[in-house]
């Protein structure tokens, strides 16, 4: 979760503002909301990750299903695939997740019912960077139809994206293929500060004619972080196929939650559906953003300053909230023991947790650390 | 081509079908009797004072909006498994329980669903009351488990089919699932009585059963929270250690807020303390964590001495309001000259009512009289007030007489 240079919890300005809004209007009660979610929400959370302009907009050609969170939208998009893709109820497809990843991806599609759950290449430990060709040898083995788990931006845990060159490779092989791709996008605006950016590869894919699903969380740039919003965006050929997708989600939602909370949907409805609120949202964000590319400049300076052996100019190339460091197991043991600096096991560190306050410390420790 | 070529086009909700048409309707005299939501005596959604109250006490504390701990609020899960059990409950003295914070009551029955299919190796098979809440079946189904039913509902009566139930639970095979609805039950509205539960209390514990309550109605069936949870309390007091599912959308009125609970009763502390660990495993996959607003609000609630008592007295006051329409459509359908025995829409109890019509009468209603419920006989009467309910019993009257 964000933390601002104090180290406390942050709720968006704009948020605080809509929710008095919300507060003061007694037009509004506590009812269910449709089974697939607020109609204001669902329409805004996807065009804000296809683009005002999206051919597969205009075409109409895409569904949403409010969801819980970003985990609710990839657990309804991965129990519609095991029941519907490739076959019916065909558990055998194998699902690709990329080595390291966000470790929930995994159980999310275990419990949907998968039984053949796979890892693609991703993280090279040694260049500290993507391993492109290893993530596209995976793909030319994988057999057709497997799905593919895609980090939409801010890949977590690494930080590291493909750059808009490797998705192209990446799509290509994906469509020669028939890989199914399903996006997941946490972090979109608080990656780079720039909503359009963050989403790039989503809508390359688009572009390039895929069918796809992206699973999007508004915990992280919207800070609401407990009130579980999030939406599934599904991208199809054309209306039909669109609209008996939704129908089959509708039933899956049914015997999950029944309909979806409805708090958060009206705080990021009313949010994006308002050019001036809207505005000052993006600028919500983008101080986020700004702080923790901030805080990665700062750390990597303060290294590189201190002489630091080895090469720090990942911890700026890398982006979103987190940082794989290249720390070794030792080493990160030292930070937890000797300098109370709380980390994973895989050098992974929270950007968030970094403070003009506490820069030195953590720099100087890294510096001991790799040094000692 | 599309992946999706073969999808079929799922069939629309038997529920929702019935509030679209209703929409459509431009009849002025239109009544929505599909409604699954309580409406005031002009037919309008009800905000609880209490409620209100507590988001203002919410609102003032400034709070933050980071993640709630899987298993939910803390203060939330603790207050509702007291409400449920009662204060003095040994096994909530004792800690032998465990509370998830679930998705109101659909993803507290989930949770449930999912954790029996990966734990309970000992059967499959859940036995629903005949006939029971609509969304039950697809809810055990999709969590793997298979549907058995036990008599329930005599249609000739109108009533409980008491000895058909008992006869059916007698024979249920040991240690398989039954699931009871702890009052107001859906969608007939017949309730045993407290010597019924008694005797199907001993029936269930003779044959080994694990029994799982659905208790959504707690505080709105009858207007006195105790007892409505009575069945409940009487089980656990009988030694069975029953699982529980509750939710918070019609006695607090906080349907779109999804708040909701989930209870394994336990051997004791320490096999709570596990049974919680594999809930959370279940959960995280699902949707990590709960939603923290509804849940806020009825913490608030529970925990507040002044809001609990505003809450008790407004719970009572909408099962009240129940009540009497119940009467006043039996009087209404009298006045009308109907020579049919009434009886049970007084006798039974909730929001809904199995009112015995014939789906062609159903039909006509809908067509001849734009007054909207489900085929099988089912209204609300919480969508009843005193300005339509003359209105209803002179069509019922007429498609009856």
């Amino acid at each position: 979760a964000y933390r601002t240079d104090e180290s406390q919890p942050w709720v968006l300005p704009v948020v605080k503002k809509v929710e008095q809004m919300i507060a003061n209007d007694n037009s509004l009660n506590h009812e269910y909301l449709p089974i697939l979610g607020l109609p204001e929400f669902r329409a805004n959370a996807s065009r804000i990750a296809l683009g005002d302009d999206s051919p597969a907009i205009k075409e109409n050609r895409i569904g949403s299903v409010q969801s819980l969170g970003g985990t609710g939208a990839l657990r309804i998009g991965a129990e519609f695939l095991r029941r519907w893709y490739n076959g019916n109820n065909n558990t055998a497809t194998p699902v690709y997740i990329s080595t390291p990843s966000w470790e929930n991806h995994n159980s999310v599609f275990v419990d949907a019912g998968f039984k053949d759950i796979r890892t693609y290449h991703y993280w090279d430990a040694a260049k500290r960077g993507l391993d492109l060709q290893g993530l596209l040898d995976d793909m030319e083995k994988a057999p057709e139809f497997s799905i593919f788990i895609l980090h939409a931006c801010a890949h977590n845990p690494t930080g590291t994206d493909p750059t808009p060159d490797q998705w192209k490779q990446i799509a290509a092989v994906m469509k020669r293929r028939f890989l199914f791709p399903f996006f997941d996008s946490a972090y979109q605006g608080f990656a780079s500060g720039s909503l359009d950016k963050d989403a790039w590869a989503v809508r390359y894919f688009v572009s390039e004619g895929f069918e796809l699903f992206c699973a999007q969380s508004f915990s992280k740039n919207f800070g609401l972080y407990n009130e579980r919003v999030g939406n599934l965006t599904v991208v199809g050929k054309d209306a039909d196929n669109v609209q008996r997708v939704l129908s089959q989600m509708e039933k899956i939602v049914r015997t999950t939650w029944s309909n979806p909370p409805s708090q958060g949907a009206r705080i990021v409805a009313t949010t994006l559906a308002s050019p001036q609120l809207f505005a000052e949202w993006k600028d919500n964000v983008k101080t986020m953003a700004d702080r923790v590319l901030l805080m990665r400049s700062e750390l990597r300076s303060r290294l590189e300053s201190l002489g630091t052996p080895g090469t720090w100019n990942h911890i700026t190339e890398q982006i979103g909230m987190f940082s794989f460091t290249g720390l070794n197991p030792k080493q990160v043991e030292y930070m937890i023991k000797e300098k109370h600096i709380y980390l994973m096991a895989s050098g992974r560190i929270n950007m968030c947790g970094l403070t003009t306050k506490n820069l030195d410390y953590v720099a100087k420790s890294i510096h001991e650390a790799v040094t000692k | 081509s599309s992946w999706w070529s073969h999808v079929e086009m799922g069939p629309p909700d038997p529920i929702l079908g019935v509030t679209e048409a209703f929409k459509r309707d431009t009849n002025s005299k239109k009544m929505n009797l599909g409604v699954g939501a309580y409406r005031d005596d002009n037919g309008k959604p009800y905000v609880l004072n209490c409620v209100r109250k507590a988001e203002a006490m919410i609102a003032s504390k400034k709070m933050d909006k980071e993640y709630l701990p899987i298993g939910g609020l803390a203060d939330f899960t603790r207050a509702s498994a007291e409400l449920a059990l009662g204060e003095n409950s040994e096994a909530f003295k004792n800690g032998r329980y465990v509370t998830v914070q679930g998705i109101s009551g659909t993803g507290s029955l989930r949770i449930g669903a999912n954790f029996l299919q990966r734990f309970f190796k000992s059967s499959r098979d859940v036995y629903l009351p005949k006939p029971s809440w609509g969304n039950h079946t697809p809810i055990f189904r999709d969590a793997g488990l298979q549907l058995q039913a036990y008599r329930y509902y005599d249609p000739k009566t109108c009533s409980l089919d008491f000895s058909g139930a008992m006869e059916d639970i007698s024979k249920i095979p040991e240690k398989s699932i039954i699931l009871l609805h702890a009052c107001a039950h859906n969608p007939t509205g017949v309730d045993p009585r407290q010597e019924q539960w008694k005797e199907l209390a001993a029936t269930v514990k003779k044959r080994n059963l694990m029994v799982y309550f659905d208790m959504a109605y707690q505080g709105f069936a009858s207007g006195d929270i105790n007892r409505d949870a009575w069945a409940v309390r009487h089980f656990i007091e009988q030694g069975i250690n029953v699982l529980l599912a509750q939710s918070y959308a019609k006695n607090m009125g906080l349907y779109g807020e999804r708040v909701g609970a989930f209870t394994v009763i336990c051997h004791d502390a320490e096999e709570a303390k596990r049974v919680e660990s594999q809930l959370k495993i279940l959960v995280r996959p699902m949707y990590s964590n709960p939603p923290m607003n509804g849940a806020r609000i009825a913490s608030a609630i529970l925990n507040t001495p002044d809001l609990r008592k505003e809450w008790l007295v407004e719970v009572k006051s909408m099962a009240d309001r129940i009540i009497s329409m119940r009467t006043q459509l039996v009087s209404n359908l009298k006045k009308e000259g109907s020579s049919h025995n009434w009886q049970h829409i007084t006798d039974q109890i909730g929001m809904f009512c199995f009112t015995g019509l014939k789906p062609e009468q159903v039909e006509r209603l809908i067509k001849e009289f734009s007054i909207y419920m489900t085929k099988d006989g089912r209204i609300s009467v919480a969508g009843v007030t005193s300005g339509n309910v003359g209105y209803l019993a002179h069509a019922i009257h007429q498609v009856t007489k």
